[in-house]
């Protein structure tokens, strides 16, 4: 059987399509086993797991934390708010003082891009990125191109807008190469201030006008704008942002097709997505987080599989 | 470097309608028993004998897939992992008599793996086992079959290749095989 051919997952730019295609191919197995009056399988019973979030999470930690509980993982849980990093300890040495707890596996959020690419190269335990800093959020665009994929039974073709702040989004990054790779056209759309300048490199069509990038896409990924990261002011207000940049039910009834909205949430209801768009029929958020555990569970499982 | 015919097309027909009239033996119309192919190989098998059931019952035999991937013991211990596949069983197993299907009994691991990948669904009342081709003496586990296509007679060094047209093979073969050959 093929395997993935990287030990860990440190950002979609590592993986190749076969990678890709075949995390879907045992996601797809997955997402059948969570829908089962049992929805556990042992597979992962002698591995133990470390999730280390040194930054906020909701949806990540509580869906990889279920994915591992799913595939019987023993699973230990690490925030930095609670934790001797406020005491000083660096991040070296915390990672290394959990595996010395006999730990296979960790999944790590860090605000700093790069951070759990440092620490591949130091520890030998499977490492997977739940974000870091503005880089990279690889389970999340897995997720992303597998919903698009469960949609419309296939990736390649579709003509996929990310819309929103994309300079500060390790999503937008993460998507743009998943989606690449599988096939698909890539629009970014927002206001000037918050498109990287390398976004030349990308390969992506770029659009400042969302009702031309509405017009063009069929699938529409909306991005929060990340006010923590954001130690400048990149644009007047809030509300004047989701006055030019906000989609609302309004806007796509003007349009002459249907598109499908995604989010990889937490939504600022009223700023970037209107409630009566997040949730439409036309909307596959809440499909996004489900198939967010059948992603990890498959991730997880082909990692500790190598 | 020998490779030994066991079961052809012509063969494989006739040892399949009599592990049918076996099975109708022990559970007269099937109103309370359910198949279950194990994946890959044995889901082929339960299929034709589902067809065979019902053209001799006249009556719709409920047939299920299920994958034994995520349950085998031997995960992480093998060199190359396997791939994962379907599990597709649309009833309900609780209270059913359940005969699981497999191509090759070998050391009863895939057997242990599929007793447990099962319960995940319910608590069958009663669970049989029928194999095409079961290799003597060479259990790890306490598992036995209670319907058996044929028994061989096999060294650790031998491998049953099974081909079927459902494979896409021409016609249907089962060979005994020296490993190093394959």
């Amino acid at each position: 059987m093929p395997q993935l051919s990287t030990k860990h997952l440190l950002g979609i730019k590592d993986l190749n399509q076969e990678d890709i295609e075949l995390i879907f191919e045992t996601a797809d197995n997955f997402k059948e086993v969570i829908n089962r009056p049992i929805k556990k399988v042992p597979s992962l019973r002698d591995i133990t797991i470390a999730n280390v979030f040194f930054e906020n999470s909701t949806r990540t930690k509580l869906s990889f934390e279920l994915a591992e509980k799913r595939l019987s993982a023993d699973v230990i849980n690490f925030s930095s708010s609670n934790s001797s990093v406020k005491k000083g300890e660096t991040l070296l040495d915390t990672v290394n003082n959990i595996l010395a707890m006999k730990v296979d596996m960790v999944v790590m959020r860090h605000s700093s891009p790069g951070a759990p690419h440092f620490l591949a190269k130091k520890i030998d335990a499977n490492i997977v990125n739940a974000g870091d800093g503005t880089h990279e959020h690889p389970t999340q665009a897995l997720l992303d191109t597998y919903s698009i994929r469960e949609k419309f039974g296939d990736v390649a073709g579709k003509k996929v807008a990310i819309i929103g702040d994309i300079l500060h989004s390790r999503v937008a990054l993460s998507n743009i190469f998943a989606l690449q790779k599988m096939g698909a056209e890539v629009m970014v759309c927002g206001p000037n201030t918050l498109l990287p300048k390398y976004v030349d490199s990308l390969g992506v069509e770029v659009e400042l006008d969302v009702r031309k990038a509405l017009e063009w896409c069929d699938i529409a990924n909306v991005l929060r704008i990340q006010l923590e990261r954001q130690q400048i002011k990149y644009f007047p207000s809030l509300r004047e942002y989701s006055l030019y940049y906000g989609i609302n039910k309004a806007l796509l009834d003007t349009l002459d097709k249907q598109i499908t909205i995604m989010h990889p949430g937490p939504i600022n209801r009223g700023v970037e997505l209107n409630s009566d768009v997040a949730d439409s029929e036309h909307s596959i958020i809440l499909n996004q987080v489900e198939n967010g555990v059948a992603i990890r569970m498959a991730v997880l499982y082909l990692l500790a599989a190598n | 470097m020998q490779k030994r015919l066991i079961l052809d097309s012509k063969l494989l027909d006739i040892t399949i309608s009599r592990l049918c009239q076996q099975l109708i033996e022990n559970h007269d119309q099937f109103e309370n028993t359910v198949i279950l192919g194990l994946q890959p190989r044995g889901i082929f098998l339960a299929e034709r004998i589902k067809s065979k059931l019902q053209s001799l019952l006249d009556t719709e035999i409920l047939t299920g897939q299920l994958d034994t991937t995520f349950y085998r013991d031997d995960f992480r211990r093998r060199e190359t992992p396997l791939k994962a596949n379907a599990t597709k069983i649309p009833f309900i197993i609780e209270g059913k008599n359940v005969v699981l299907i497999d191509d090759v009994l070998f050391t009863g691991r895939s057997v242990r793996a599929a007793l447990d990948a099962m319960t995940a669904f319910g608590r069958p009342s009663k669970v049989e086992l029928l194999v095409l081709v079961n290799r003597n003496y060479s259990r790890d586990l306490p598992v036995e079959p209670q319907y058996v296509g044929k028994h061989v007679n096999t060294m650790q060094s031998q491998k049953v290749l099974v081909e079927l047209k459902e494979q896409g093979k021409k016609k249907d073969n089962i060979w005994l095989v020296d490993k190093q050959e394959k």
